[in-house]
């Protein structure tokens, strides 16, 4: 298991402060690419009208799930308990296959380096990525 | 046979004429060895790799960055075929360098964060899938020879 530095933990604070304020943006560029990307993944969203980048289904799930990931920063000392009932959510309701954290958190770590080229340095990359990794393993602790 | 549609072909070509070829090559190494550390098993000659600064200048992983850029350009240049062009490129990295394949996934993931850094919003979702789908092609192809 890897677990987080006290190092990780305040690099993953000092980066979100700075993208905090386009979080919106980010899960919808975000999502908008994992859809396109990984056609696999619309299989989630057959309920929308529209899957197309920037549509208002994409806008809203976007931000929806930064506010999960924004969740998951201010409990980043203890995710599993944190994100209990978001994992239930996923584990029970949604039944998302975990390997799509994955892809989502390659997506939201590509819009980084689109939108913060100088701030998402290797040392940044790295400490997000465990923790995007971190909080997939938190989503996916009530699977079974 | 892999099919590329129109838009995918003027895409990837794109990319490449518009990427800087000495600087993307050694980041996404970089970046895969800082990222992945456990890839660094590969390059056990390359000297300092202690930590991210040591990985960033270190001359041997620009060299290489180089190397690696150089093979994808021979894709580029044979995207119809790129199976039959990395047909000794695929034996070398099985038999010779015996890199697990997985491996090839960490540097097409770090590469493409490293091009969606370079070209921006230019990189669009469409762009991105075309661009996966050429590293998606080329780790096929080095992955075919591994029995």
């Amino acid at each position: 298991k890897m677990s987080l530095t006290a190092k990780d933990k305040e690099t993953v604070k000092a980066f979100w402060a700075k993208v905090a304020p386009k979080a919106e943006d980010i899960g919808q560029d975000a999502l908008s690419r994992m859809l396109v990307v990984y056609p696999q993944t619309k299989t989630y969203f057959s309920h929308w009208k529209d899957m197309s980048p920037g549509s208002a289904p994409v806008k809203k799930h976007g931000a929806t799930v930064m506010g999960g990931v924004a969740e998951a920063v201010a409990k980043i000392d203890d995710l599993t308990a944190g994100l209990l009932s978001l994992s239930e959510l996923h584990a029970f309701t949604l039944r998302v296959d975990p390997a799509n954290f994955k892809i989502l958190a390659h997506n939201i770590l590509v819009v980084f380096a689109i939108k913060f080229p100088s701030d998402f340095t290797p040392e940044v990359h790295v400490a997000v990525d465990k923790f995007l990794a971190a909080l997939a393993r938190a989503l996916s602790e009530k699977y079974r | 046979m892999v099919k590329w549609s129109d838009f995918e072909r003027a895409a990837i070509q794109d990319i490449f004429s518009k990427i800087d070829y000495d600087v993307v090559g050694s980041a996404a190494l970089s970046r895969c060895l800082i990222v992945y550390p456990w890839t660094q098993r590969y390059f056990g000659s390359f000297g300092n790799l202690y930590n991210a600064a040591a990985i960033t200048s270190n001359p041997k992983v620009a060299a290489h960055g180089k190397v690696i850029m150089a093979g994808l350009e021979k894709a580029l240049k044979n995207m119809d075929d790129i199976k039959t062009t990395y047909k000794d490129l695929s034996v070398l990295h099985s038999e010779k360098l015996q890199v697990d394949p997985d491996n090839f996934n960490l540097l097409g993931d770090c590469l493409t964060i490293v091009v969606a850094g370079q070209l921006g919003a230019a990189f669009t979702p469409e762009v991105q899938g075309a661009f996966q789908k050429f590293l998606a092609v080329v780790v096929a192809s080095l992955r075919k020879q591994y029995h």
